[in-house]
């Protein structure tokens, strides 16, 4: 290894910490996995500043290799849209722990271990160049995560890890036999080298189906999304944040990385599966949105939602699209993690999610109420936001491809904009007449400490997104120039205009 | 950094400090930097303005920085500044700078100054970069902003639910347009490869004939652009069908209904066909469309406040109305006349709404009209420029018919004659009728306010507003709430109303003035011929045949409007003034159409009916027997009942689970590494 092997150590770091985590007390635990997700988030840093952006840059920078045995190595490397997620990762971990700071209190240290190995499962996911090293990753991931609802989670919370278990498992098993289909067919487990094969367009179907049952329970799309809303409610506070934050974009990084450069083929052939449940998810879980009463499922379902815009983004095959579907990815990990993070702060109060227990809350907890406001404004993708370069992008990307799905899943913004608004009404507007309500008290350094960081990042890449879309251009001209020959003709195909035809004082705007 | 990037950040940069620094530097502070930083913007306007009406000047546009790039998507933050700005900008920044400075006065017992003026400077930042805006996705950007600010302007008084639920209501309903808005923004881009406006109107003209693909048909290309993007419009706008939430936008202070719901905002809509206009002329159809909504609403908003109560609620009307002028002058051609009537229209409604709200004042909270009356003498400052305001809404002016070469009136009468005028000439007799029948209901319905409210006798002794005043003078601090609608007193009560603050009174008389002049002021540069083209430069497509052409309209078609206004003034003054029986006699006589007029057609009911329930009904249905009755059901629930058959108990079954899944993922490996090995 010619260089600082960085992936390797941001994948150390949290390991070592979560074993050391394992042997001390609570308060010791607490402040070795802040340091722990501290560091990797500097080092997250040092790799985004050390990341090149020039014109001659390799596609995959950082690259680790290290044969195993057989033709299984331990290969780890990152292309920009990797980069972006890892970043997403080390961003939310350490805001994660500070959150769980007081609202956890039993077995304090096995609850920092886990986190701190979901840490490194996740970014092992997003740098694994190795397609067996990622479905371990990929699969491990969910078992902290299970840990985390099923012992740390509410009331039902064995019901709720259950269904999450059993959705995601169905999935993968299938995913593996493709995998291993495909590792004999091409001759190598190199997901770089997979994704320039070509595979026959008839086993493509089969194949892309196979990991479309996998990625798509991570999604979640309809209608294998209903253990989000459950896996949500049941999960503490920096459970939903990670949940929200990155293990949904696990799908969608997994169509991108898997499903379309491999499969470009199969892709475009499912292109109206994709829109048509990306369609019915917008509408359907955001009206069951609408009428939730817990404000934990209310934001579940509307990450279902969400979810549907990157899934119609990446399928349009277009850079917008593309581009689009990665920047509601970010956005979303980031809003959808303060939105719970906003939850948590009153649910630390008062231990309910019943969004009729509130109410006022902007007379005695302004600065929670900015906050929160700015999160629902980002949620609704006000322009300036996060959410609004990636939606925009991605309807934009979408509507070459299909009109009719374009106009379905814009219907998001009426609709977003209505449950949101009803919640944010419910819990902060309004008179402040019960009494425990009265006694909140507004945030805590600490709470802004969590909130604060998110919602600069959220301005920032509302109105400089270029920071983070420069990172990932290349890489998607490379995929949308892998892709093209299969690319989906549009419903628009506009006809040349006839000069001729325009009206006779129309000229006089212009010429003069 | 050049003029217009401070005149266009410091009202940010003011609504950031006075946001941040909220109650904790009082608020005399935030007030301060907001209403200097928005005088020090207004200064700027004007100076701009000043100097396309001299020389005139090639449009400017100064860069920001890249705001998204995606292939051949290309966002630029940038200022753009020509002649259609500068109009913007003056009224803008005059009217925000004005409001602030009421508001000071209006505001003085709120205990959360800080947030009003941080929420204003937000709202005039973000409306300075719609009309600034050089491309689609920014102006989309000023469109959310503006109506992000309207939405916590509504609601700024939250413990109301009534405010709440307005807030709401504006939000989404906009949103409504905001689709359409969007497609549309997704569709140019589409057809012309970039959302660039002077690209796109340098290649509009050459669209014709074209046909796209939209919802499985094919349409005129054109046609369907312009059509989407004007969805957008009419939300905005509030135009009819989309116009349901401007009424209940009253629930605001009533500075924000001035600046916001009345001279800016609602003008968006306006101001977008305007700058578009290049593109909308190759479209027939989408103009037709433009005309037919315009008058439409024109007539149906005017209608409905002929009847309303609250003082407010007349006034939106008869914004909702005259935004349906606008559009009209638009969709017929008559850009010039669209954007004149924009201009006089801020001064004089904002005036109104700040007049209105004098008298609220003065009244104790009351908006109620019935509950007014006699004010004249009291509030002689808030009387005499409400009455100009009247003057200028209703068209007051002598035209220049029978040997008088020069027409000379209010505000109002330049725009709105030159607006109906330009119907005529452009071949609409319908749309030229609608403006004539409008002219009279507006003139009726703004008589009659002013009639009610500070003509007759008092009324306010029934007014429960009054009497809390009362009682809270009487006896300290009183919760009567027995309040009796039964017993129609009248007399003041021994209520003394109070002129206004100065800070409310020098807005008001500024206003005044440019209620006045403004139309005889500028009218030449709007709507003339030659000097119009000199001025406008292209920024909107100025049809100078059109404005000859109505200078040449018959001579009835030029006394058609001041003869409308004058028919509405009789009309007001015998109902309200000679004969105040006859009201109420007329309502019971003809009380299916009053009743259909007091509720505003049925629309919200409608609405709610066809829109709302279902919503909330549907969402219960698709979560309970979708996703719990269906999916769940059959899918995880079943699986488990079917395992659980077979096993002790659920349990331990389900405590399993983890070691099965671990379980799995092995021997899955196990067989891959063996497969690997052998092979």
């Amino acid at each position: 290894m010619e260089h600082f092997p960085i992936l390797s150590i941001m994948l150390a770091v949290p390991a070592v910490a979560a074993i050391l985590c394992l042997y001390t007390n609570a308060a010791t635990a607490r402040w070795i996995a802040l340091i722990a997700t501290l560091v990797d988030f500097a080092l997250g840093c040092w790799l985004w500043a050390s990341f090149d952006l020039g014109p001659h840059a390799a596609q995959w920078q950082f690259v680790e290799f290290q044969p195993v045995f057989g033709r299984f190595a331990y290969a780890l490397g990152i292309d920009g849209f990797a980069l972006m997620l890892i970043m997403l990762s080390v961003f939310l971990m350490p805001i994660c722990i500070l959150a769980s700071w007081e609202a956890i209190e039993k077995r304090v240290p096995e609850y920092m271990a886990a986190f701190l190995v979901t840490e490194v499962l996740m970014i092992g996911t997003f740098a694994a160049q190795d397609l067996l090293l990622f479905y371990v990753f990929f699969e491990a991931g969910l078992i902290p995560m299970y840990l985390i609802i099923g012992i740390w989670g509410g009331a039902n919370r064995i019901y709720a890890s259950y269904k999450f278990f059993l959705y995601t498992l169905l999935g993968s098993v299938v995913m593996l036999i493709a995998m291993l289909y495909m590792i004999g067919v091409a001759g190598t487990s190199d997901i770089p080298k997979l994704m320039a094969y070509d595979f026959d367009p008839h086993v493509q179907t089969w194949l892309w189906l196979a990991f479309f049952a996998s990625f798509a329970v991570k999604m979640p799309m309809w209608p294998v999304h209903t253990w989000l809303p459950d896996a949500h409610v049941q999960a503490p506070t920096a459970g939903s944040v990670i949940l929200a934050g990155v293990l949904l974009k696990l799908g969608g990084y997994g169509f991108l990385r898997f499903s379309l450069p491999m499969f470009p083929e199969a892709s475009a052939q499912l292109v109206w599966l994709i829109f048509g449940l990306s369609a019915v998810a917008v509408i359907y879980t955001s009206l069951v949105a609408l009428v939730q009463s817990d404000m934990k499922k209310l934001i579940a379902y509307s990450s279902v939602a969400h979810m549907a815009i990157v899934t119609g983004g990446l399928f349009a095959f277009n850079q917008q699209g593309i581009e689009g579907g990665m920047m509601v990815m970010l956005g979303h990990g980031l809003v959808s993690g303060a939105l719970f993070l906003c939850v948590g702060v009153i649910y630390d109060r008062l231990h309910t999610r019943e969004i009729d227990r509130y109410g006022g809350l902007a007379i005695n907890m302004p600065r929670y109420a900015a906050l929160f406001m700015l999160f629902t404004m980002a949620s609704v993708g006000l322009p300036g936001t996060s959410n609004f370069v990636g939606e925009f992008l991605g309807l934009a990307g979408m509507y070459k491809v299909s009109t009719t799905m374009t106009l379905l899943c814009t219907t998001g913004i009426i609709l977003g904009a209505a449950y949101m608004l009803y919640l944010y009404r419910r819990v902060v507007f309004g008179d402040l007449t019960k009494d425990d309500v009265k006694a909140m008290p507004d945030l805590s350094l600490r709470e802004i400490l969590t909130l604060a960081p998110i919602a600069a990042v959220v301005l920032w890449m509302g109105v400089y997104p270029e920071s983070f879309l420069k990172p990932m251009r290349a890489d998607t001209e490379r995929l949308v120039a892998r892709i093209e020959r299969a690319s989906p003709k549009g419903d628009s195909l506009p006809t040349a205009g006839h000069p001729a035809a325009k009206p006779a004082h129309e000229a006089h705007g212009e010429a003069h | 950094m050049s003029a217009i990037h401070y005149l266009v950040f410091l009202p940010l940069l003011a609504a950031a400090v006075a946001g941040l620094a909220n109650k904790g530097a009082g608020s005399t502070l935030p007030k301060l930097v907001t209403t200097g930083a928005l005088f020090a913007s207004a200064a700027l306007s004007w100076m701009i303005f000043l100097h396309y009406l001299g020389e005139g000047t090639e449009p400017s546009i100064a860069p920001v920085f890249t705001w998204i790039a995606s292939g051949n998507l290309q966002v630029e933050w940038a200022l753009r500044v020509d002649a259609l700005t500068a109009v913007m900008l003056v009224v803008i920044t005059s009217v925000s700078s004005l409001v602030h400075l009421y508001s000071w006065g209006y505001m003085e017992e709120d205990p959360d100054q800080p947030r009003f003026f941080a929420y204003l400077s937000l709202f005039t930042f973000a409306m300075l970069m719609l009309v600034t805006a050089n491309n689609l996705v920014q102006m989309f950007f000023g469109w959310e902003g503006v109506g992000l600010a309207s939405y916590l302007l509504i609601g700024f008084w939250f413990k109301k639910p009534s405010a709440n639920a307005a807030a709401i209501k504006a939000f989404v309903v906009n949103r409504v347009g905001d689709l359409g808005f969007m497609l549309g923004i997704f569709g140019t881009f589409l057809v012309f490869g970039t959302v660039d406006i002077p690209t796109i109107l340098h290649e509009a003209p050459s669209m014709g004939g074209s046909t796209i693909g939209f919802l499985g048909q094919r349409w005129d290309t054109m046609t369907i652009l312009c059509l989407l993007l004007f969805l957008g419009a009419m939300g905005k706008s509030a135009q009819l069908g989309l116009h349901t939430w401007l009424p209940d936008a009253m629930e605001g202070p009533t500075p924000v209904s001035a600046l916001i719901h009345a001279a800016t905002m609602v003008t968006a809509g306006v101001f977008m066909v305007c700058r578009l206009s290049p593109m909308f002329e190759t479209s027939h159809v989408a103009m037709g469309v433009v005309t037919f909504v315009g008058a439409a609403t024109c007539l149906f908003a005017a209608t409905v406040g002929t009847t309303q109560t609250d003082i407010k609620r007349v006034i939106a009307y008869s914004t909702c109305s005259q935004l349906g002028y606008m559009f009209f002058a638009a969709g017929v051609g008559a850009y010039g006349a669209a954007m004149f009537h924009l201009f006089t229209h801020a001064f004089f409604k904002a005036l109104l709404f700040l007049g209105a709200g004098s008298v609220i004042h003065a009244m104790h909270h009351e908006q109620d009209m019935r509950y007014y009356g006699g004010l004249r003498k009291e509030i002689p400052v808030t009387f005499w420029t409400m009455m100009a305001g009247t003057l200028a809404i209703t068209g007051v002016g002598i035209p220049a018919v029978l040997g008088n070469p020069l027409a000379i009136g209010f505000a109002g009468f330049h725009s709105k004659d030159a607006i109906i005028e330009s119907a005529w000439a452009a071949g609409f007799p319908s749309a030229f009728w609608i403006g004539v029948i409008v002219a009279l209901i507006t003139s009726f319905y703004s008589w009659r306010l002013i009639f009610l409210t500070f003509y007759g006798k008092p009324r306010w002794a029934a007014s429960e507003h009054i009497q809390h005043a009362l009682h809270d003078h009487a006896h300290g601090a009183d919760d009567h709430h027995g309040h009796d609608h039964h017993a129609p007193a009248t007399g003041t009560g021994g209520y003394h109303p109070h002129e206004s603050p100065w800070t409310m009174l020098v807005p008001l008389v500024l206003l005044t003035v440019g209620a006045v002049a403004s139309g005889f002021v500028f009218h030449g540069f709007f709507i003339e011929p030659e000097a119009g083209e000199h001025f406008w430069r292209g920024s909107v497509a100025f049809n100078e045949h059109l404005m000859h052409a109505m200078h040449e309209v018959p001579l009835w078609v030029k006394l058609s409007a001041t003869f409308a206004m004058l028919g509405g003034l009789a009309i007001g003054w015998l109902a309200y003034i000679r004969f105040p029986a006859f009201p109420a006699a007329f309502a019971s006589a003809f009380r299916p159409l009053y009743l259909f007029l007091l509720n505003k057609w049925y629309f919200d009911e409608i609405y709610h009916f066809l829109f709302v329930k279902p919503a909330f009904a549907i969402g219960r249905l698709l979560w309970k027997a979708g996703d719990e009755g269906t999916i769940d059901r059959f899918g995880p629930n079943g699986f488990a009942r079917l395992v659980a058959l077979g096993s002790a108990g659920a349990v331990r079954l389900q405590s399993g689970y983890l070691y099965a899944y671990a379980f799995v993922m092995l021997i899955g490996l196990t067989a891959a590494i063996t497969w690997f090995m052998v092979g």
